[in-house]
């Protein structure tokens, strides 16, 4: 695959584990809507779970383009492992971009790096869904340096196995909704109640139940950088190109087993082109089509990411904002097209479940990418955007 | 011109504060005002000043506080 070919060390280290242990794992993990705990294990033993801190503070300098190929090349293999090592890489570069002239996350980050933390978002809370912008509850500060805050979270997606959380509050009871202020928990600081299950159609094994979230912390903690900062800046662009990537990995597998299947009827009849031979061509070209808009934007974002002054003003921008939205719902939409003409392909052995060109999972996990913040909503914020964007 | 800019405010911003008791400075994102709502105070602003925001201006902190804007205006006046 182009991802072990062409990208660094790392992500040859990535795609050796996804191959070698996240591939073994990802039945049982998609059937008993279980953690991909060898695979995460396998990534920290790695010290990939630090793959985008700096050198000079122990981790690996990635950048944006080494972690897509990283999500991309581990959702090949076991897709909930590729979304859980995709959310834990957006909390980090959330830290890396916005907290470093803090004392309290100058020293978590050199933690992370001994440790392998992987840490977890609490975006979603209950009566508000995915509107990450957003939030009823509130900071309680304490006035002994300590606050306490509770958050009634829709879903947490490795709550139950993340070292640490990281999400968004109102900055104070007073506040009003949009006013935000972001925060990492620590494990020892906070008490999970499990409020419902994870029964879902895919992406089982991110784990992801709706969860009461009670924490208390030190005020340093708090991010002195505005939420509304941190989500454009880093948690949109993150989220929606290692999503991409994610989501491109599993087209990617799909159509991988139906290029071996057309092989296979190739070779039992040669000289006679199979029937579902031109779909692969079509295919192939929706597949070329996908990798390539993910690729463009992840290294338009690294640009913008790596130069200090004129990177912000653009990744602060509405134009911005609006082609990252569009690479979310496209690629969303376009993983399962692709899937399911891998289905098409492959006939009755790409729908049974224990036949080697199956690639029912890949669907069940691909139909989750248009929910995780509903194209419709995003839909409806470039709407608005449109109404005063020029393309000048 | 700063009147004007609170009564588009008022009408668009849905800040959940009185614009009123707003000083020129104060940052409106604090006060309420969401991403939406700034859309619609851009829409209202360009209509009623008559200029159109640059792209290079479509950005949080043009539209963070009654002075801000008002800046933003003068400078797509005067060019």
């Amino acid at each position: 695959m182009t991802t072990e070919s062409t990208h660094s060390s790392h992500v040859g280290v990535v795609a050796q584990i996804a191959r070698e242990i996240g591939a073994p794992a990802a039945d049982s993990v998609d059937r008993e809507a279980r953690f991909p705990a060898e695979a995460v294990d396998a990534l920290k033993k790695a010290r990939m779970m630090s793959a985008l801190v700096p050198r000079e503070l122990g981790g690996f300098g990635c950048g944006m383009i080494e972690l897509a190929a990283m999500c991309e090349a581990l959702a090949q293999h076991c897709a909930a492992a590729g979304m859980v090592f995709s959310m834990h890489h957006i909390q980090v570069a959330s830290v890396l971009r916005h907290a470093m002239g803090q004392p309290y996350y100058q020293a978590y980050i050199r933690d992370l790096v001994e440790k392998q933390y992987l840490i977890a978002s609490a975006t979603s809370e209950v009566g508000i869904g995915g509107e990450m912008r957003t939030s009823h509850c509130a900071v309680q500060r304490l006035g002994d340096g300590r606050f306490k805050l509770d958050k009634d979270c829709s879903t947490i997606s490795y709550g139950a196995q993340a070292d640490d959380i990281l999400f968004q509050a109102r900055r104070g009871p007073d506040s009003p909704p949009n006013d935000q202020i972001f925060v990492l928990v620590r494990k020892k600081d906070y008490a999970l109640t499990q409020k419902g299950s994870w029964d879902t159609l895919g992406m089982r094994g991110t784990c992801s139940p709706p969860f009461l979230l009670n924490s208390s912390g030190e005020e340093g903690q708090i991010f002195t950088t505005p939420f509304a900062d941190v989500a454009t800046e880093t948690q949109v662009p993150f989220s929606h190109i290692l999503w991409s990537s994610v989501w491109l990995g599993i087209a990617t597998a799909a159509v991988t087993r139906a290029r071996a299947y057309v092989r296979q009827q190739a070779r039992a009849k040669p000289g006679t082109l199979p029937p579902a031979a031109l779909r692969l061509a079509e295919v192939s070209s929706m597949l070329q089509t996908m990798r390539t808009n993910v690729h463009d934007v992840a290294s338009e974002c690294e640009g913008l990411m790596r130069d200090e002054k004129a990177g912000t003003a653009a990744l602060s921008s509405i134009s911005f904002a609006l082609k990252m939205n569009n690479l979310k719902v496209s690629s969303s939409q376009v993983a399962v097209q692709i899937i399911h003409h891998a289905l098409l392909i492959c006939g009755i052995m790409g729908y049974k479940n224990d036949s080697k060109f199956a690639v029912g999972r890949h669907l069940r996990d691909a139909h989750s990418a248009a929910l995780m913040v509903n194209n419709d909503r995003i839909f409806a914020t470039n709407a608005s955007m449109l109404l005063v964007l020029k393309d000048d | 011109m700063n009147d004007e800019i609170r009564a588009i405010l008022k009408e668009h911003g849905r800040l959940a504060v009185d614009v009123a008791g707003l000083a020129d400075d104060a940052d409106l994102y604090q006060a309420g005002m969401t991403s939406h709502a700034s859309v619609n105070v851009m829409l209202a602003l360009e209509g009623t000043f008559d200029v159109e925001f640059p792209d290079r201006m479509l950005r949080r902190g043009v539209f963070e506080s009654i002075a801000a804007i008002r800046a933003a205006i003068d400078e797509l006046k005067q060019g």
